[in-house]
């Protein structure tokens, strides 16, 4: 089944065009990657899929739900990790995790029960008790990603994850991310192509608002005639596709 | 229960900031023990203790729109507010979560000062506790005050509207300072203009029991606050929608 299905999906700010006229498909369960240029469209269109922003015209289905006209039903099955780290500094870990549980409803029992869980997942069991506002950046990175997972999102977004992270703290991040690919959909916005050809199932690259390219990486690499991923994500935005 | 999930989020995040404390608590402390002490020096009616307490009070709850102001500015500028954008917290969670918990605060803010005033001389009567249960309309417009701003300024523009302006108009329009009369002419109609004046003289009969009196006041007060928390949900709503 389609987790998320887009059709003609545009938006416009005055007289720029953020997103013009998208139409993809991602499969339940599959981790696509939404790969661009600075200004191509990527974050716009996941806070439209996300119900952060209206579309102009459009519309998108995330399993069979409108963005536009059944957003109380999308915001129950999304869990969204922002580019900016969203936590809240002067509260802890332990109560950053429990305010998007309390936010979603969950009860006292199943609120601890995800808790532990994400904790033991994410590493974040000596560091429950810490003030969020005094971890370092890779941290709370990994909180940010938690507190969007707890709800146990069927669609997660996750935009530009491991930006500002260092080699090691994004390495881990990655492996985070790994470890959830099959039980939950992944939309990913990222500038490392070695990392996003290496996870995702499939990979569209946009550009102006536009979807040039879409398929798996060797899909790409075909279409483009190139050996390496990088320079066929080049040769696909400088219109160089065969 | 998403609503009381949020409201403790915003009480934790404004009582775990020693700033905050120390202006909303610590500042009108220390001027009501300044000025008591000027008066014992120089008597001054102005600053008789059940004169000044009310003033101060009000002074004190100006505070409150600075850390409402500043934690609304932070969430946006943070992208919290857009992660809780996306989930099921609706319009009314969000005000009514950066709002409510505020409440107590200003009322155990109003609670200290009077503690403190009782202990420098103010006589402890009933009409105390009428006093601080009517800082509750003015409190709203300090609040509400606070969600609009947070709603249209970036941090550093709360810190110099709400923190320094807000906090000197209400000091100077309403004739804590000073009194009006001294000043007379164009200053003295727009204090009477604005709410603050009418908020520290509806305290001060409610103090002294001069119920008639308070009623002007308190329709004026309630006037201003009706308002402000109209034009501070119109104006959430609008930053939600177009800034998420």
């Amino acid at each position: 089944m389609d987790a998320i299905m887009t059709r003609s999906l545009t938006k416009r700010y005055k007289d720029v065009t953020a997103v013009d006229g998208l139409d993809l498909t991602v499969r339940q369960g599959e981790l696509f990657s939404l790969l661009g240029v600075n200004g191509a469209g990527k974050t716009t269109t996941i806070k439209m899929l996300s119900c952060l922003t209206r579309p102009t015209s459009g519309d998108a289905f995330l399993n069979g739900h409108s963005i536009t006209s059944d957003t109380a039903e999308i915001k129950r099955m999304i869990g969204v990790s922002p580019q900016e780290t969203a936590v809240a500094p002067n509260l802890t870990v332990q109560e950053n995790l429990e305010l998007m549980c309390g936010v979603h409803g969950f009860s006292r029992e199943k609120r601890a029960q995800k808790i532990r869980e994400l904790s033991a997942q994410f590493g974040l069991t000596p560091i429950l008790k810490k003030r969020a506002g005094k971890l370092s950046g890779g941290w709370q990175r990994r909180v940010s990603l938690a507190m969007a997972l707890i709800s146990e999102p069927e669609i997660l977004f996750l935009d530009e994850p491991t930006l500002g992270l260092d080699v090691l703290a994004r390495s881990e991040l990655w492996d985070v991310i790994r470890a959830l690919k099959g039980r939950v959909t992944i939309i990913l916005t990222t500038h490392y192509l070695e990392e996003a050809e290496a996870l995702s199932d499939h990979i569209g690259i946009m550009k102006d608002g536009r979807l040039l390219v879409l398929g798996t990486a060797d899909e790409i690499k075909a279409s483009t005639g190139v050996e390496k991923f990088e320079d066929a994500f080049i040769a696909a935005v400088k219109g160089e596709l065969r | 229960m998403r609503l009381l999930t949020f409201s403790g989020r915003t009480a934790k995040e404004i009582l775990r900031d020693p700033l905050n404390i120390g202006f909303g608590l610590g500042f009108p402390l220390i001027l009501i023990l300044l000025l008591s002490a000027i008066q014992a020096n120089i008597p001054v009616s102005l600053f008789e203790i059940a004169s000044l307490t009310p003033g101060i009070t009000v002074f004190g709850l100006s505070f409150l729109t600075l850390f409402s102001a500043t934690l609304i500015a932070k969430d946006r500028e943070s992208a919290l507010l857009q992660r809780l954008y996306t989930t099921p917290l609706t319009a009314a969670d969000f005000i009514f979560g950066y709002t409510l918990p505020i409440l107590p605060i200003a009322a155990a803010q109003s609670v200290v000062c009077y503690i403190v005033a009782v202990l420098l001389g103010l006589p402890l009567t009933v009409t105390i506790v009428y006093a601080v249960l009517s800082l509750l309309p003015a409190s709203v417009f300090f609040i509400a005050l606070g969600l609009l701003c947070g709603s249209i300024f970036h941090t550093k523009q709360v810190g110099g509207i709400c923190g320094a302006l807000l906090t000197n108009l209400t000091a100077w329009l309403s004739g804590v300072w000073f009194d009006l009369d001294l000043v007379g002419g164009l200053f003295k109609k727009i204090a009477y203009a604005l709410p603050f004046v009418h908020a520290v003289e509806l305290e001060r009969a409610m103090l002294h029991a001069d119920y008639p009196a308070a009623l002007p006041h308190l329709l004026w007060v309630l006037g201003y606050a009706v308002v402000v928390t109209a034009a501070a949900v119109l104006l959430f709503l609008r930053q939600m929608r177009e800034k998420a």
